[in-house]
């Protein structure tokens, strides 16, 4: 494959593969994304493969694994095209009957989703209420593409955003197009990235690097994952034209090291991309000159951090460093470094193939476009799911997630995993959205929704919490390595029924002092969700106090 | 070298760019607590007793003085309801570990400090990091280092290193807060190369014993 | 053999002490844990002071400074899988391996390690033998899921 050396040459590219594909030929796509792959979706695509070779299906139908297309709970999934038929838990036995049943462009009734209460069957992904209350823009090109096959990413229109910047725009444009859009940070922070962008652009240093962060720590979050694995060149995309505005020649993708296949999908994204010329120099004729390598975390939580996750490509344990010495300034080997999530860089593409106009018109005040949520806990229908900002929580938990499981009550929902926090059923209808959400004490954080039900115990969920914390503790600061432990310790009682009188006042100067003292995001917000149980389930904890063997008497 | 203005408890003070808060304030001899700092080491940001309330562009925010730069115009607290509330809690903390140190006993004292707050714990380390940094930045022999992490982050001495240059320097012994540095070099010593340390070179007058710093009694408290 | 496929990452890496961490991991993956004297030998080649490859190596859980047992089992403990049941999943697995967190038994059949978040969360709580998800799992199951791995 000759490199592409032009816009041109890349739509003239497009236009010869898309002539070459059928749209009316079955497609069968099978989802290898992480909760399928553990269901053995292997089996399945390896069924399909085989049953179709057996027949001698080649040219009349095509089989192709894909990543995560967002309804976990139910998988192993299968999507067959034409028609967007969703069929689910999916068996290597059902094989035969599928491809049967596309072949003459019929469906198969038993395997389609029927709603739990009235049986009501859906067979298209417009009809599943999973998929229809969502506004896919990131994940709904999931189940069309191979990852490993750039030319799926090709025909749904990729790279597209890619030839506008670098030969229709020059790189203050697209900082501008960015920071028009108010695209805010989906790690966690929410800061506004085009600022971010234009700090590291702004930094006096020639040498400056992009990251992308896809560790990926926060627990119960896994749609960063999807994303990475199921569409590498999206985030690539992102990276790319990021790297252009701000002006720099390097990046890294840094990942969890636990994961073979994102592993696999990622080299072979980074290897074609290099082969057809998007990476390398003078990338479309544009004269701009970019590479990008990959790097792991060695299984610890507070690599996610940026400036640990930059100590780590270095080489060095990793421990953050204090937020007054701005990464965007001095990042990876003291270089001006611009850091963002995954979603982040994800949403860079369609910014500027559709405009900064078209993505401030989705979403709500202050926060823009659509963010994925992981939805899990106690909830019906788990999985990765994409809703514009400003949705309100009930449509996640009851339209799409389908309610609380087996037929018990909503207690809390939590949000932003360890470093989140708990709000209480009655709250549910609060729009998702960056401000509003961090003010009810809740904030957003990568997007990990977990419901939990009437017989949560928060006490306990607080300790499990702290617990995770804890291990992933760098142990340099006092407040943070000290503090937590002291927290837990006394959350540990607590939920072993041996609280004691002055526990909660005890708790409230850790979280304090913990929460101003501490070096890094990581023990600053150890406490927050320990304070949004206080705000909103401090009865449970004074009796949980009460009732302790050493309760109204002790110490 | 630019001169930088800015407020100490009131005081304005003339810095040089470059200098951090606590450098701006020992200059000025006001006093800022400290434990992991030392003139000779990187300023390290850990024990973050220096904390200090510091207003600027109408925030108000607090930062370790050892690490934060001196800027224009900002205002600084060395002491406040916070900041005091902060060392109390941050001593507290330490003295589960260490109840005996004598600078944690000082500012315990000046902090309304209960020594006995949190239960004791087993090891009387404070990981400061000064015998870490120390042997790394200034001795560069890399006799000492640190393990694992969170709280369960120790000093521990290399024996292949530490039988070849600590008895010959014990220079971290002294700076050790807690005494427990001489107490984990002698403990490496006893396991794991018992009687083998390396020797000062012999002379023809027999050389004067190294003093071995005694750790301090424990104070008299009521 | 083992050896020498060490000896042949460590020169890889000689003179760049950027690159510790590349190299610890490509030797665990390698040799499953990281010897004494292979960290020594690390240290010489790469130029990194021994204590900050004893540093990294004991930070992240990723190394092993012991040697592994012939099956790794892990049990998630990320938050939905902790919601959904994962502490007393743990506990049976504890109880029919005999082992706590991190530790192997004396017969070097299997480590156990826990661990948060795997990304698999719709099948939690979870299992996983040698890299084999075993999800929805209840406690009833774990022996005949072990029973498989001698």
């Amino acid at each position: 494959m000759p490199k592409l050396q032009s816009a041109a040459e890349l739509e003239k590219f497009r236009a010869e593969l898309l002539a070459k594909r059928d749209p009316a030929k079955p497609c069968i796509a099978v989802c290898a994304g992480a909760a399928c792959d553990g269901m053995d979706s292997a089996a399945v695509a390896a069924a399909f493969l085989a049953e179709a070779a057996t027949q001698k299906l080649d040219g009349k139908l095509e089989i192709r694994t894909t990543g995560c297309h967002g309804y976990c709970e139910k998988g192993p999934n299968v999507v067959v095209t034409p028609g967007d038929i969703c069929y689910f838990e999916v068996q290597p036995t059902d094989v035969p009957e599928i491809i049967a049943a596309t072949l003459k462009g019929e469906v198969v009734e038993r395997l389609v989703y029927k709603d739990p209460a009235t049986g009501a069957k859906a067979v298209h992904m417009s009809e599943v209420p999973f998929y229809k209350h969502q506004t896919r823009l990131l994940i709904g090109d999931n189940p069309k593409i191979d990852p490993m096959r750039i030319d799926d990413y090709f025909a749904v229109g990729g790279y597209a955003g890619l030839v506008k910047a670098l030969t229709t725009m020059t790189p203050e444009q697209v900082l501008a197009e960015v920071k028009k859009a108010n695209l805010r940070g989906r790690g966690g922070g929410g800061f506004p990235a085009g600022s971010k962008w234009e700090t590291t652009r702004n930094a006096p240093e020639k040498t400056k690097y992009v990251i992308v962060n896809g560790h990926e720590g926060e627990s119960a979050a896994f749609m960063d994952r999807a994303m990475l694995t199921g569409n590498p060149h999206k985030i690539l995309e992102g990276l790319i034209i990021g790297a252009y505005a701000i002006g720099a020649q390097k990046g890294f993708m840094y990942t969890r090291h636990d994961m073979p296949l994102l592993e696999k999908h990622v080299r072979q994204a980074l290897a074609q991309a290099t082969e057809y010329g998007l990476l390398g120099e003078n990338i479309l004729g544009s004269g701009f000159n970019f590479e990008c390598e990959l790097h792991f975390d060695v299984g610890i939580f507070v690599s996610g951090e940026s400036s640990a996750l930059m100590r780590s490509i270095e080489g060095n344990a990793p421990e953050p460093r204090p937020k007054y010495i701005r990464t965007s300034v001095n990042g990876i080997w003291d270089k001006p470094s611009n850091l963002n999530n995954v979603e982040t860089w994800a949403n860079v593409p369609q910014i500027i193939s559709k405009g900064a106009e078209w993505f401030t018109s989705i979403g709500s005040e202050k926060s823009k476009g659509t963010k994925l949520i992981s939805l899990s806990g106690n909830v019906v229908n788990s999985g990765i799911v994409e809703v514009p900002m400003g949705t309100p929580l009930r449509t996640l938990v009851f339209d799409i997630g389908g309610g609380v499981r087996d037929g018990k009550t909503l207690k809390a929902i939590h949000f932003g995993g360890a470093m989140g926090g708990s709000i209480p059923a009655d709250l549910i209808d609060a729009p998702l959205d960056f401000d509003g959400m961090s003010k009810l004490g809740a904030p957003i954080g990568a997007g990990g929704l977990l419901l939990m039900d009437e017989d949560t115990d928060m006490i306990e969920v607080a300790r499990y919490l702290m617990d995770f914390l804890v291990n992933e503790s760098c142990g340099k600061c006092v407040p943070c390595r000290e503090g937590m432990q002291q927290m837990l310790q006394i959350l540990t009682r607590l939920t072993e029924g041996q609280g004691r009188k002055g526990d909660l006042e005890l708790l409230e100067d850790l979280i304090e002092v913990t929460g101003v003292a501490s070096l890094c995001a990581l023990g600053k917000t150890s406490g927050d969700p320990l304070k949004s149980m206080f705000r909103y389930f401090k009865p449970e904890y004074e009796s949980r106090i009460v009732s302790s063997a050493g309760g109204s008497d002790n110490k | 070298m630019t001169e930088i203005v800015l407020t100490i408890d009131g005081k304005e003070v003339k810095a040089k760019a470059g200098m951090t808060v606590l450098q701006a304030a020992q200059q000025e001899g006001i006093h800022i607590p400290t434990l992991c700092h030392h003139e000779k080491l990187e300023a390290f940001g850990g024990c973050r007793l220096c904390m200090v309330e510091v207003e600027a562009r109408g925030w108000t925010s607090y930062v370790v003085s050892c690490v934060y730069p001196v800027a224009k115009d900002i205002v600084v607290r060395t002491r406040s309801e916070k900041v005091d509330k902060i060392r109390k809690v941050l001593v507290e903390e330490l003295m589960a570990h260490a109840p005996d140190s004598p600078e944690l006993i000082r500012m315990a004292e000046e902090y309304g400090a209960d020594r006995d707050r949190f239960e004791r714990s087993a090891s009387f380390c404070i990981v400061c990091g000064l015998c870490v940094r120390y042997c790394n930045e200034v001795k560069q022999k890399n006799a000492v280092g640190f393990i694992d992490n969170g709280a369960r982050r120790e000093i521990s001495f290399i024996p292949e290193v530490a039988r070849k240059e600590c008895w010959d320097c014990q220079e971290c012994f002294a700076i050790c807060p807690t005494s427990y540095a001489q107490a984990a070099y002698l403990l490496t010593e006893a396991l794991a190369f018992p009687g083998q340390r390396k020797e000062a070179v012999k002379v023809k007058k027999a050389p004067k014993p190294k003093r071995v710093i005694p750790i301090m009694p424990a104070p008299v408290t009521t | 053999m083992s050896e020498q496929n060490i000896d042949g990452i460590i020169e890889k890496y000689r003179g760049q002490p950027g690159s510790l961490i590349h190299a610890l991991v490509e030797i665990q993956h390698e040799n499953h844990w990281l010897p004494r004297e292979v960290m020594h030998k690390v240290a010489d080649a790469l130029q990194v002071p021994f204590a900050q490859v004893m540093q990294i190596a004991s930070f992240y859980k990723a190394f092993s400074l012991t040697p592994k047992g012939r099956h790794e089992v892990h049990v998630c403990t990320g938050m939905t899988c902790h919601l959904r049941g994962a502490a007393r999943l743990r506990s049976k697995v504890e109880e029919v391996t005999g082992l706590k967190d991190g530790e192997t038994d004396a017969d070097s059949r299997f480590t156990y390690e826990t661990g948060a978040c795997l990304g698999s969360c719709s099948i939690g709580p979870e299992l996983i033998v040698d890299g084999k998800h075993y999800g929805r799992m209840t406690p009833e199951k774990v022996e005949d899921v072990l029973k498989q791995y001698e």
